[in-house]
């Protein structure tokens, strides 16, 4: 396909007008339209940079030449919005997460398949240098048999009893679990698949009344394998947010954030390529690529990119953050929920159950 | 311009390699007077131009200045607005429009108040624009302010969404009000400068990533020299080391050797480190490094000097 890609960005919030800012700039793209329900935003950018705008979505899906879409409304929009995009015949970016029902998620990740459309959800963190690095070494056995992968994610979001927004209700899909904590699980799904169960899940509220401020979760995997989650978006120690993983194997520790990939290697363990036993590490500036359009970290340049490229090319299966695999973080989220919403079961508790069955018996 | 422009990375856990040494230095920086030890140290190596982000942390310091005039003579502050982040975890906290609600003036000010309620009803970009810089600008009160910077992340961010105007009116404010020259601050220089030549802001200072490395410098390293060999602007080059990437000798060498440069901004915790930094760049880049050696006027810069 030589011509470039008409596109319509949907939803003018923070994600939407950031990924407006760096879509608009792409070589190979034509914005063709801008559509957000409050005609605030929309009606400034219009008047300011002559994109065609519109208020209402299925007017603008009629009237639009458009061959895609970037879906960056509030999360419990997405999945009609998805949906009716698809039915249009167009590839879709949507931003995470995905579908709050992941009936819904299901469903047109199967539409998504049937058309063959392309099909990307904005999980940025797969296209950061370092986490890639991450994988990398994953895949080639660099550190041996993974046991267990700590994944955790703090930043300053919510830091007093304030605000009102759909960010700050859970049934909208806002909450430190939606908004931060799929950002770890994301890259503990992209490592190490989908956990057999999940269990210790603490979804509590620190300022927020109508959803959580940090989450806390043990997903099991097969084997005795787990990983462990540990996020806060009320800590304001740091200065934006910061996400990381560590990860233990049987023949080394890797750390890695979006800044650097620090990697130790026992002396049994196979070396990679470039790597030495004892310490390794591999900073941002030489693990990232070079984006056409910078505005607040190549990661998210670069999703974008890979986005277009795909339609370009027709690369429609198995793309980095395809509706399929967000879906695995997706179902994990609903996990947890419904894993919190049980409720802790202390081991006092259960041995106290376990008495009282023995008691039955034996009265 | 200084050839050398002392920046501000290192006092707010800034730092493109490392989340432990970001960390580390919050801590080293978190009383305000560990601040002001290293900007004394940088002044007594003659550091005069002090470029900062309108953090709140900053007006501390500008306090500190104005009630010690004399021991700061000729000091000058290129603020750089907004602090971003300030701005986006608003937004996550209360939308776009409430978070712009709760930037713009709305107490004592009655007039300003009315400004702000205005523009924003009548979506008057000028309006809002203006009283953001007003409020950013609060802090320098009283102080030199010659050049006043538009921070990367709304530049560009204007600059990807193609809204130009913002740009000239935002040059257009900061020379009458503060009469001082505006500075862009961008990751996409050979991108933006001909947006700044169309909105008619002629020899514009821009400040961008230029290092050997090609360390986050959009659009390439070739078109960035070509954009220095060949475009009317004075360049301050920032991440010269590219976050440590490169050796400082090497670094300072390459940069010296490009056309156009007028300053470089650096950042160091330490008065060696900044004695250090200043004597490679009077050993490589020929030209006195500091407005103290070269000229002792603090006056604004409005005439692009010789």
């Amino acid at each position: 396909m030589d011509r470039s890609v008409n596109l319509a960005v949907v939803g003018l919030g923070k994600m939407g007008l950031s990924h407006l800012a760096m879509i608009n700039a792409h070589p190979d793209v034509c914005v063709t339209a801008i559509c957000d329900a409050s005609g605030y935003v929309l009606d400034v950018l219009e008047k300011y940079t002559g994109l065609a705008a519109y208020t209402d979505f299925d007017t603008m899906l009629r009237e639009a030449k458009l061959d895609a879409v970037i879906i960056a409304t509030p999360s419990g929009m997405h999945a009609p919005m998805v949906k009716a995009a698809l039915e249009r015949g167009l590839h879709v970016f949507c931003e995470k997460p995905f579908c709050l029902d992941t009936a819904d998620g299901e469903a047109l990740t199967q539409m998504a398949l049937a058309g063959n459309r392309v099909n990307q959800v904005g999980y940025h963190c797969r296209f950061v240098g370092a986490f890639q690095e991450v994988k990398r070494l994953l895949e080639a056995g660099a550190i041996g048999e993974v046991t267990h992968i700590q994944a955790e994610a703090y930043g300053p979001v919510v830091l007093k009893p304030k605000g009102s927004s759909w960010r700050t209700q859970r049934t909208e899909g806002g909450g430190c679990l939606y908004d931060y904590a799929a950002h770890p699980l994301n890259l503990v799904t992209w490592y190490f698949g989908m956990p057999l169960a999940v269990g210790g899940t603490v979804l509590n509220s620190v300022f927020s009344t109508q959803t959580d401020d940090e989450v806390f979760a043990t997903l099991f995997y097969p084997e005795g394998k787990s990983a462990q989650l540990s996020v806060s978006w009320s800590d304001e120690s740091f200065r934006k947010m910061s996400t990381s993983v560590t990860v233990l194997g049987t023949q080394g520790r890797i750390r890695a954030d979006r800044q650097e990939c620090q990697v130790y290697l026992r002396d049994t363990a196979m070396l990679p390529a470039g790597y030495q036993h004892g310490w390794n590490v591999r900073y941002t500036t030489e693990l990232t690529a070079p984006v056409w359009f910078y505005v607040r970290g190549e990661e998210y340049s670069a999703q974008l990119d890979y986005f277009i490229q795909c339609i370009r090319s027709g690369a429609v299966n198995d793309n980095i953050n395809s509706f399929s695999e967000a879906q695995a973080t997706d179902r994990v989220i609903s996990m947890l929920i419904a894993d919190a919403e049980q409720g802790p079961m202390p081991v006092a508790m259960r041995e106290a159950k376990l008495k009282k069955r023995w008691a039955f018996f034996g009265g | 311009m200084d050839k050398l422009l002392f920046g501000d990375n290192q006092f707010f856990g800034v730092n493109h390699m490392s989340e432990e040494k970001a960390r580390a230095q919050a801590m080293r920086f978190q009383h305000i007077q560990a601040v002001m030890d290293v900007l004394d140290d940088a002044y007594d190596e003659g550091m005069r131009t002090f470029m900062c982000t309108t953090h709140d942390r900053i007006a501390l310091v500008a306090d500190h200045m104005r009630v010690n005039p004399t021991r700061y003579s000729g000091f000058k502050f290129y603020p750089c607005m907004p602090y971003a982040h300030k701005y986006a975890n608003a937004v996550t906290e209360d939308g776009m429009i409430g978070a712009l609600k709760r930037f713009l003036p709305n107490e004592g000010l009655f007039n300003a108040a009315l400004r702000g309620g205005m523009s924003l009803a009548k979506k008057d970009i000028e309006g809002i624009t203006t009283l953001l810089v007003d409020a950013e600008m609060k802090m320098f009160s009283g102080l030199n302010t010659p050049v006043i910077f538009l921070q990367n992340v709304v530049v560009d961010l204007l600059l990807g969404l193609g809204f130009k105007d913002a740009f000239r009116i935002f040059a257009d404010h900061v020379r009458h009000r503060y009469l001082a020259e505006p500075g862009f601050i961008t990751m996409n220089l050979p991108r933006l400068l001909p947006v700044l030549q169309e909105m008619g802001i002629d020899n514009p200072i821009v400040c961008a990533n230029i290092n050997k490395l090609g360390f986050r410098m959009s659009g390439g390293l070739e078109a960035y020299q070509q954009t220095l060999r060949d475009q009317p602007f004075r360049a301050v080059a920032m991440s010269v080391f590219a976050s440590g990437a490169i050796a400082p000798d090497e670094a300072i060498e390459w940069v010296s050797q490009q056309p156009n440069i007028q300053s470089m901004v650096f950042g160091a915790s330490s008065r060696s480190n900044i004695s250090s930094t200043r004597n490679l760049v009077e050993r490589l880049w020929p030209s006195p490094a500091t407005s103290v050696a070269a000229d002792m006027s603090s006056r604004p810069m409005l005439v692009r000097p010789s």
